[in-house]
């Protein structure tokens, strides 16, 4: 800062009209937001978590020492046969805490971590309305998410086949599918598996906006995401199960029938829905209203 | 010229403005009006609510009661409100992780018009042309503050609105802000400071606004202040308490207390100077040391907000600014 350093030139004749700026909007927030993203360590966490999970599977596959298959779960008789079922096996499992763990990583952080960073008033005093700020966040979570599942599945694909092969595969009715049919299947199902996805990001939004503190929003998200889980699995509360969001990360089954069975994903569109939308909106509502006193 | 005569909305007109969280209030009914061309002290002690004026002024928080206008506009309203506004409150941030240049780009990108081809002007106006590419997570204290200057002066501001741009600088830092912000101002912006330093506001500001407990006790110039404080003297005598009786009795002489063992007095001319002088000879109170003392801002500042304001030094913006005395005893 010297004394020799050139100036702003501010002269009425320097300055673009002020009715002729050109106003920012969702998408640029958006791209800046993953911008952001490519730049934070928590987001290397989750995909890396993405990545390394669907292989260590794959290795606990390998080196079983009855390679046989078997267990109690769907597809579990073959997943020495062919690789695409490695995918959805990860979906059944990856429902109770992974995916959910994945996703909140960003959507609990992503306002918390401006609050308390102090960003968010840096950003609040430039030329975008907050609602524009909240989009391009909330769209750059669910992009992460959605991001974070297909690169599951795409690895759990591929590591999959290499260990048992690029075959067809049994559905839930017990018919066989090539494996070209499979993959649709397999990428069809990471789709449906996105709704209950876009439910968690939701409530990770809502959390990050309200609490202000990221690890109390990504924590929370995930024990909510628990607590559905352990709802359903408690005695007496069957009559709820259609109606939780833990229930939702199986509406994907419903495509492995024969004919494909589409109610559980239209139940899971709007169980999902009832959850997901009150928490963005209010999450919404309180980012637009809310004093930004910290930092 | 102060652009205050010229028909436009000035660049700041608060009035009422009132901040309760529960039962605290912590700004309790402002009213202050910067205009073009100021160069504006916002005075206060810690917790007397500054910030929290500043933060509604830039519309990140809502006010209780009362409203805001920058340029006309109120900022909770619309966003274009800023367009012509700039600066920081408490410390700027910035994402620790993205270099210098980076968090430019971003800010200009959410300002949208031209604001990206003002980053290479703005960094060499601040120095930090050599330290852009580095993440700002490793920039020292100084070089925060100073890109935060970079970042206000990316929207071509109008109106620059900082907080305690000096904090935490040391003297080297804190001459280069106050000669980049006289500078600005020489350039024509209108700047609104709010700062601890009183010796800084007092170079910079044509005028203050000084906030106690949430509430204005004076705005104006300061050379108003300072002439509506009087004349300041301080004398010793033979004989201090006989001294001290004949002052307090004497017309045109007010404020009368000891300070650091000497009395202390204002007076409304040197006519009544002349006529206690004469006095105390006559009470037997000989001189020992009559001398003027040069009232500063930070006298004046002293006066207003401290005490527990019943002592009737501190006024309501707008009336005539009291008789301080010096807190400090020097000749």
């Amino acid at each position: 800062m010297s004394s020799t350093a050139p100036t702003i030139d501010i002269a009425p004749g320097g300055r673009a009209a002020a009715g002729a700026r050109r106003r920012p909007g969702v998408g640029v927030v958006y791209r800046w937001e993953l911008l952001k993203l490519r730049y934070q360590k928590r987001t290397y966490l989750g995909l890396g978590a993405s990545v390394l999970v669907p292989i260590l599977f794959v290795l606990a596959i390998h080196f079983r020492h009855d390679r046989r298959g078997g267990g109690d779960f769907a597809f579990a008789s073959y997943l020495t046969k062919s690789g695409l079922v490695v995918p959805l096996v990860m979906l059944l499992f990856g429902a109770v805490w992974l995916f959910p763990l994945i996703t909140a990583l960003v959507a609990g952080d992503i306002f918390a971590s401006e609050d308390h960073n102090g960003t968010l008033k840096t950003v609040l005093t430039r030329s975008l309305e907050r609602w524009h700020i909240f989009a391009g966040k909330a769209l750059a979570a669910a992009t992460y998410a959605t991001t974070a599942i297909f690169i599951s599945g795409t690895v759990a694909v591929v590591a999959g086949s290499i260990q048992s092969g690029f075959n067809s595969v049994q559905t839930l009715s017990g018919t066989i599918v090539s494996a070209p049919k499979g993959l649709e299947l397999v990428y069809l199902s990471l789709l449906v598996y996105l709704i209950p996805i876009a439910t968690v990001v939701c409530i990770g939004l809502l959390l990050s906006t309200i609490t202000r503190n990221s690890a109390a929003a990504v924590v929370g998200t995930l024990m909510i995401s628990l607590l559905f889980q352990l709802i359903g699995i408690l005695p007496g509360l069957g009559a709820l199960g259609p109606y939780l969001l833990s229930t939702q990360f199986n509406a994907w089954q419903g495509l492995l029938r024969q004919p494909i069975d589409w109610s559980p994903i239209v139940r899971a569109a709007w169980v999902c829905a009832m959850y997901g939308v009150p928490a963005l909106a209010t999450a919404f509502l309180v980012f637009l209203r809310r004093d930004v006193a910290g930092g | 010229m102060t652009g205050a005569d010229s028909g436009a909305p000035p660049p700041v007109e608060v009035r009422g403005l009132v901040k309760r969280y529960g039962e605290l209030e912590a700004v309790a009914g402002v009213d202050l009006t910067v205009h073009a061309g100021d160069v504006y002290g916002y005075l206060g002690p810690n917790g007397a609510g500054k910030t929290t004026c500043l933060r509604m002024m830039l519309g990140l928080i809502r006010p209780t009661e009362g409203t805001v206008r920058l340029f006309g506009r109120d900022p909770l309203e619309t966003v274009q409100a800023l367009d012509d506004v700039a600066g920081f409150v408490e410390a700027p941030t910035f994402y620790p992780y993205l270099s210098g240049r980076r968090n430019l780009e971003l800010l200009a990108a959410f300002d949208g018009g031209e604001a990206a081809d003002r980053i290479d002007q703005a960094l060499e106006t601040v120095d930090l042309t050599d330290r852009a590419k580095d993440k700002i997570g490793g920039y020292s204290h100084g070089m925060r503050q100073r890109i935060g200057i970079a970042a206000a002066l990316l929207r071509d501001p109008k109106l620059l609105l900082l907080d305690e741009p000096a904090t935490g600088l040391d003297p080297a830092g804190m001459r280069d802000m106050r000669l980049l912000i006289r500078r600005l101002a020489d350039q024509g912006m209108t700047v609104l400071l709010s700062s601890h330093l009183l010796a800084e506001v007092e170079e910079l500001c044509n005028r203050v606004a000084i906030v106690r407990t949430g509430k204005i006790v004076y705005e104006g110039a300061i050379s108003d202040l300072k002439r509506g404080a009087g004349a300041t003297y301080r004398l010793s005598s033979t004989n201090d308490e006989r001294a001290l009786a004949v002052c307090r009795a004497q017309p045109g002489i007010g404020d009368v207390r000891t300070v650091h063992g000497k009395i202390s007095f204002t007076a409304a001319d040197d006519g009544a100077v002349a006529e206690l002088s004469q006095a105390l000879v006559e009470a037997g109170a000989l001189i020992r040391a009559l001398a003027p003392q040069t009232v500063t801002l930070e006298d004046l500042f002293f006066s207003l907000t401290e005490g527990d304001g019943t002592d009737g030094r501190g006024v309501p913006a707008g009336e005539p600014a009291p008789a301080p005395a010096p807190a400090e005893a020097s000749p």
